[in-house]
Formats: structure tokens, sequence, C-alpha cells
């Protein structure tokens, strides 16, 4: 029992910060309808600019993230600009280009990192890394509740941001409809620059409060990506509070497969979830509660 | 026309097979069995994805049941690999008839994704089923011929097998029915297409050949590592831009993919040591944004824009 | 048994019903109309027919057999083809490679396909365009590639949905002349239209509908002047 509740606690505090990650991606999926397969290679850069604040200037984690984000921000408004625009205008068989430019995106974020530090892992230690606070007779790790805490700060942040803001709503309103909305005065490639910077800042943000719990090393990337997949098919394209939701879900669903099966099959239950999700309920938990 | 295609497919021919006189130091002939062996895993996966355009970013799970199917019949059963290349691909296109029953009634990045998930679904079983697949340890086999000359030209045999077949298939009415589904899948409904079952018919070959380079590349390699031959980066996207770059839906354009691949990055690796992987992925991005049909997708256009009246197939050489 | 027949057919997306216990029969070689303003139910009725979606209830029959069931593609094997209110070429196909992947249905050979293409580019006046890529196409030639596309699949019924909007009257004129041949071959025709001199002069009966029921049914002359119909495009001011 004790174990079955650490294993769920876990499993909960990680997956809030997945899901801050993962709602960087739905933003991204919702208002331009692309799969972006560069999301955990964001991620990954901003994981390397909070971790060399630290190495480099001292800076504790959670400062850091609040300089990763901004740069993050700015190289999700260039990539979009001057990249991922381009596409928009290009008739080519295949539609999946636009996918395909991100694993190009992806290649490049990634090579670039490995240039500048190697394939070796690194990790970040501060005094608190490996502190742990009790609940009851469950010893849950320190890093694991702030990172959850802020994590949760800023989906609700998020949250008013594009309920009660005009930009959020101009957001929200060119993912429902982008004609519309351009009819409405919004400015849309504007926008789509925007909520690409914003979606890339989340990213940034995620990671950062992921590094004193993973080690990193330019690969990492993928596997984030991937997570971020899952949690956006569960949640529902889109939707912000689906992919909160979907986060926890994966986070919990994960830990008890690493505890009960094992830690190889542990990603297997991520896909086997995601597969089923895609074939079964693809509008995703979001679609469930409009029901 | 026809017979200019014929007049050049058969030059190539030649002029690959006699290739071997004056290239044939081994470290030249390994590009080209490498080309080949990628030129075979393009022309399958363009086949679903360039025509029917059913783009599968799991093709991955083909090529490692290929390569394990040879290889496990030397590890469990002492049979030799190259039986593999018969029993491989027919292990794959038996595989791929239920992975197309869960992810055809996706569409676009749907099934894109769906079919991400399977190949990684796959790489993740064949690591821990390991009573059965050795694991992550792999299987090692010892392979009887060693000479890369023999290999060059049971690699030219695979590719032009696969782009035979490719070309028959997508020259007849399953042909026209597939481009009639890329373009519009409600539209070839409405003309009497059965959608699921032609995508089908474009799978199994697809899968089929993709299992044969699997097994080649077990009687070749001597080796399989499952994260190298299940690899999502290295072989399910590599493919996608492989024959992106060449040329979607066009005969040759995978082989000419291939060929840019093996050799420009072979070229970026001597010359610019640990950067080239970046180099390679800033080309692609290049080539994606101002290319997107590929090179020779791109002279295709050129071409019909110049003669209106040429008769071809989406692009077809 | 009739050619065509809707019976209590209705279509609920949600709470909406699009639309609601229609019935209607049509006669073989006969041009039936339907009408109705924009959001009538008109498209979602051709929709039903060749199965984009299932109904909510009621049936549907052709020669006698029930076909409100079978899997969509069976419906054009079945001999009804249609035309979409939003056209869909084929577009990196040529004309005649779009006209052959109809042609395709009731034949295996190359051949024999194309031959049956050019026959029905032919009928349709688009010999200049064979080999033009239907994506370059403009918006009257793309319609009359939908048709012959249709028509090489050798229907005995054809719905043809909003045949003439976007076109000018020559255009139009045109369209009328390629359905009354489209007839004359002997080819069931039922054509949706929110352009009633288009359906006046061409229809043997006209249904008109709205809100998805039916608001009147006969010869294009009472249907005219029926005040239900009067009320539903003008408003009640005009009834």
């Amino acid at each position: 029992m004790l174990l079955f509740g650490q294993t769920v606690i876990c499993g909960i505090l990680l997956g809030g910060m997945y899901a801050l990650i993962a709602i960087g991606m739905t933003l991204i999926m919702g208002v331009m309808k692309i799969i972006n397969l560069a999301h955990g290679a964001l991620v990954m850069v901003g994981m390397y600019v909070t971790y060399v604040c630290f190495k480099e200037f001292g800076i504790d984690p959670y400062l850091g993230m609040f300089i990763a984000m901004p740069i993050l921000f700015f190289i999700g408004c260039l990539i979009q600009n001057y990249m991922i625009n381009r596409l928009v205008e290009v008739d080519s068989i295949l539609p999946e280009n636009q996918v395909l430019l991100t694993v190009g995106i992806m290649l490049v974020l990634t090579e670039t990192m490995r240039l500048m530090f190697k394939s070796d892992y690194r990790s970040v230690s501060t005094s608190y890394s490996s502190s742990t606070v009790m609940l009851g007779d469950m010893s849950i790790s320190v890093p694991m509740v702030i990172g959850f805490i802020i994590a949760m700060a800023f989906t609700f942040l998020l949250h008013l941001f594009l309920t009660r803001t005009d930009t959020g709503r101009a957001i929200r309103a060119t993912a429902q409809d982008r004609d519309a909305a351009v009819y409405m005065g919004v400015n849309s490639s504007r926008i789509t620059m925007i909520t690409f910077g914003l979606g890339s800042a989340l990213a940034a943000a995620g990671g950062s409060l992921l590094l004193p719990l993973f080690y990193l090393w330019p690969d990492i990337g993928h596997l984030f990506t991937a997570k971020s997949f899952i949690i956006t098919i569960l949640g529902g394209m889109g939707s912000t509070m689906g992919a909160a939701v979907g986060g926890l879900v994966l986070g919990i669903a994960e830990s008890l497969g690493a505890t009960y099966i094992s830690m190889g099959y542990k990603d297997i239950v991520g896909l086997v979830i995601f597969l089923l999700v895609l074939l079964f309920l693809p509008g995703g938990f979001r679609s469930l509660a409009r029901r | 026309m026809k017979n200019k295609n014929i007049i050049y497919t058969a030059i190539f021919v030649v002029l690959a097979a006699v290739l071997p006189l004056f290239i044939n130091a081994p470290y030249q002939l390994h590009m080209l069995i490498l080309v080949m062996m990628w030129a075979v895993i393009g022309t399958a996966w363009n086949l679903l994805g360039g025509y029917a355009g059913q783009v599968s970013f799991g093709h991955a799970a083909f090529f490692g049941v290929g390569a394990y199917t040879a290889g496990l019949l030397v590890f469990h059963f002492g049979i030799s690999p190259w039986w593999g290349m018969l029993l491989g691909p027919i292990v794959a296109a038996v595989v791929s008839l239920p992975i197309g029953l869960i992810c055809f009634r996706l569409r676009g990045p749907y099934f894109a994704l769906a079919m991400l998930a399977l190949g990684e679904i796959f790489r993740l079983l064949f690591i821990n089923l390991v009573s059965i697949t050795n694991g992550a340890k792999g299987v090692l086999i010892m392979p009887v011929i060693t000479s890369k000359l023999f290999y060059y030209y049971v690699g030219l045999a695979m590719l032009l097998l696969t782009v035979l077949i490719t070309y028959l298939i997508v020259h007849s009415k399953i042909g026209y029915y597939l481009v009639s589904i890329r373009e519009d899948q409600d539209a070839a409904t409405s003309l009497g297409v059965p959608t699921t079952l032609y995508k089908n018919y474009a799978l199994l070959p697809s899968a089929f050949f993709t299992g044969l380079a699997g097994a080649f590349y077990t009687n070749y390699v001597a080796f399989i590592d499952p994260h190298i031959v299940f690899n999502l980066s290295n072989i399910s996207v590599m493919v996608i831009l492989v024959v992106m770059l060449g040329g979607v839906a066009t005969t040759w354009g995978p082989t000419v993919g291939a060929l840019i691949y093996i050799f420009l990055g072979e070229i970026f690796r001597t010359t610019l040591g640990s950067a080239n992987v970046l180099i390679f992925g800033i080309l692609v991005c290049l080539i994606i944004m101002f290319l997107p049909n590929g090179i020779v997708g791109e002279l295709d256009l050129v071409k019909r824009i110049m003669s209106r009246k040429k008769e071809s197939l989406s692009g077809g050489v | 048994m009739s050619f065509f027949e809707i019976k209590n057919v209705t279509k609920k997306f949600g709470g909406l019903a699009a639309v609601s216990n229609l019935s209607f029969q049509v006669e073989q070689g006969e041009i039936f109309g339907i009408i109705g303003p924009n959001g009538s139910g008109k498209t979602t009725v051709f929709n039903l027919i060749s199965r984009f979606f299932p109904v909510t209830s009621g049936e549907i029959y052709f020669k006698g057999k029930r076909i409100d069931t079978v899997p969509a593609h069976k419906i054009c094997e079945m001999g009804i083809g249609r035309t979409f209110q939003v056209v869909k070429p084929l577009r990196r196909m040529s004309v005649i490679e779009n006209v052959m992947a109809g042609a395709f249905l009731r034949t295996g050979s190359m051949g024999k396909a194309r031959h049956k293409a050019e026959e029905i580019i032919d009928f349709c006046g688009l010999e200049k365009y064979t080999h033009r890529e239907a994506k370059g196409l403009p918006i009257p030639l793309r319609k009359r590639l939908e048709i012959a596309r249709s028509l090489a699949t050798g229907p005995s019924l054809i719905m043809l949905d909003e045949t003439c909007a976007g076109l000018n009257p020559k255009e139009s004129e045109e369209a009328i002349d390629l359905i009354r041949r489209i007839r004359d071959t002997g080819i069931t025709i039922i054509i949706v239209e929110h352009i009633m001199k288009v359906m006046m002069g061409i229809s043997d009966r006209i249904l008109a509908i709205n809100f998805g029921s039916e608001i009147a049914m006969g010869k294009p002359k009472e249907i005219a002047n029926h005040p239900e119909v009067i009320k539903a495009y003008l408003g009640d001011a005009y009834a």
C-alpha cells in the first residue's frame, strides 16, 4: 500500500511537469495544426540554457528557468517566422512536409547542442537535489514537489492568459477557426509566431523543472517529444486542460508500469495508451468532457 | 516516350552491372551496397507514402522484423540466413496486416503518429523479449560469404526487383487507385474505390521489400542491434528524408535520394568531422523549404511545364 | 418497385435534425430536382445516399435493394454516381487520368479504361484538356471533369450537387445541355440546385425542402407557385 501510494504520488508530480511541456505542444498544434517533432529538442535546449546558468554563473535552476524561457521564446518565434511559415505557400505532394521540416529543425538543434556540449551526460545537483520530504510514511523527493508546484502555477497562469487577455483570446480564436479570426482583425501570422514562441518557452520551463531529476544529454529531446505527443493526444489537440490531465495520467501510468511491470516495459505502456486513444478516443479527454 | 524510359533504365542497369570493374575498393563497394539497401527501403516506402499518400513514420518495424527473421533463423535453428531473404519479407508482410488494420482507420498526421508509435512498440518489444531475441545484446551471426562484390550484385538484383514490381504496381489500375486515394480519399470512395483494401495493397509490398532490405542487412552486416534496426530517427524518419530528397512519387527518386544520402553523408563525415550531422540537418531544412518535391520531382515539374502534352502519372518516370 | 426510393429518412447530428422524416421516389429515366435554401439539408441527403455517414432512421432503396447499410464504396459499384458541391478533382492527375480513375471501376485493363475515358471526355466536351493537370483547370471545367469522372463509372443514377453554382449564364447553359444529353443516354438524374431558373428548365419533377423536411413536391410549374416554397425563398411577405 505504501509502495502504491508512493508510486502514484511520484507519478502525479512527474506528470505535472510533463504536462507543462505538453501544454506547449498542444498550444502549437491547436493553432498551427502541425505536428512538431522538434518540441523535445526545444525542451533540451532550454535545459542546456538553465544548465549553463547553473554551472557557469551559479544561478539556481529554478531561477535560471526565467532566463531560458525568454531565450526559447525568441528562438521559437524565429523558427516559426522564417522556416515553418515558408511552407504554408509551398504546394507539395506530401502535406507532411511541415512535419519533416520540424525533423530537420530537431536535427539542427540537437547537433548544435552536441557540438557545444558533447554527448556526455550532465546533471545538476543543488543543495536540495536529493532531499526528501515525508508525507506520512512516504518519502517524496523535494525537487519533484517544487517542480510540480511551479508547473501547476504556470498552467494556471497560462489559463488566465488564454482566457483573460486579448492576445490569449486571439490565440484561442486562431486555433478554433483561423479564417474567422482573421476576419475579426486578428493578425494570424503574428499570433502564430507568438504561439510557437510561447510553446517553446513553456517547453523550456518544463525542461528546467525536470533538470534536477533527469540526466541531460542532447538526445534526451526524443524522450520528451514522445511524452508530449502521448499527452497531447490523450488530452485532445489544442486543449490545455486536457494536456494537464493527460500529463497526470501518463505520469501515473508510467510510474505504475515502472514499479509493477519493469523499467523496460514502462515506455510501452505510454505507447499502447497512445495508440488506444488515437484509435478509440481521437478527441482525447477533452471530447469526453464535452459529452 | 515509354521507350525512352526503357532505354534509360537499360543503360542504368548495364552501368551498374559493370561499375565494380572500375570501382572495386572494399570501402567504395561498401558505400554502393549501402546505397542499394537504402534505395530498396526508399522505393518500398515510396509506394505507400509517395503514391498512396499514407506517410508512415514507422517503417523501421518492417526493416527490423526482416532483419530479425534472418538472424533468428541462424540463432535458434542454425538455418542459413539467406533463407531469411525469402522468409524475412514474408514475415514483414504478414506483420503489416494487423498494423494496417489498426492504422488505416486513421488519416494524415494521425496515421503517421500511429505508425510511429507502432515502430517504437516493436523496438521496445524486441529489446525486452530477451528469450526470443536476445534483447539488447543483439544477434551475431557468422557470414559464410564475405566478398563485397557478391553483396553488391545481390543488392543490385534486390533493387532492380523492387523497382520493377513497384513500377508495375504504379502503372496499373492499382496505381491509379492509390494516387486517387492520395489526392482525395472521399472522391475515390465515391468512385467505388475500396480505400482500405487498396491501402493494404500498397502496404503489403511496401512492408515486403522493406523486410527484404532488413534480411539483406543481416546477411551483410552479420550483427543485429535492436536499437539500430528498429531505430526511429535513423531508419523510419531517415527513409522519408531519403525519398523526399530524391523525389516523392517517382520511380527512381528514392534511388537518387539514397545516392545523395550515402555519398553526401560520407563526404560530410570525412570532411566536417563531428559537425556532419548538423550540416546534414541544415541541408534537410533547406531542401524541404526550397525543393519540396525532391530533386527528381522538381525536374519532373519542369519537364511537365515544358511539354503540356506529355502523359505522365503523378510525376512518374 | 420504384427505381430509387427514400423512405422516412431522418439524420440527426447531435440534437440537430438535418434531415427529418423525408420520403420520395425517383422514376427511372427522369430528372428529379431537389431545391431548397442554404442549409435545408440537400447535400446531407446526397451524403446519406452515398453513405458518407449513416442514417439515423429510415431506409433507402435502389432497384429494390436496400442501400443505407452497404459500405460507402459499394454505392458506386451498384450504379450510383455523384458529384460534389465543392469540387474534388484529383489535383495532381491529368484530366484523362481522373476519368480513368472512374473507368477502372468496370475494368482492370489500362487499355479499356483509357478508351472509355476518351469516349467520356469527348462526350463532355473536354477533349482540348485531356492531358492538362486537374489542378490548373478553371471552375466550370473542374465541374465538368467531376461529371465526366462519375460518368466513367457507368452509373444508372447520377446525383449532381449544385452543378451550376458559380457559373455564369453561358456556362450554365452548357452545363444544362450536358445534363440533358446525359439523360438522353438513359441515366436517371437527381439534381440539387438552389438556382430556381436552372431547375425549372430541366427537371421533370421537383422536391422542395426546408429544414430537412418536404415542403412541396410536383411538376416545376406547381412548385414555382407553391406558397410554402415562395415563403422559404423570399419570406412571408411574398407568400
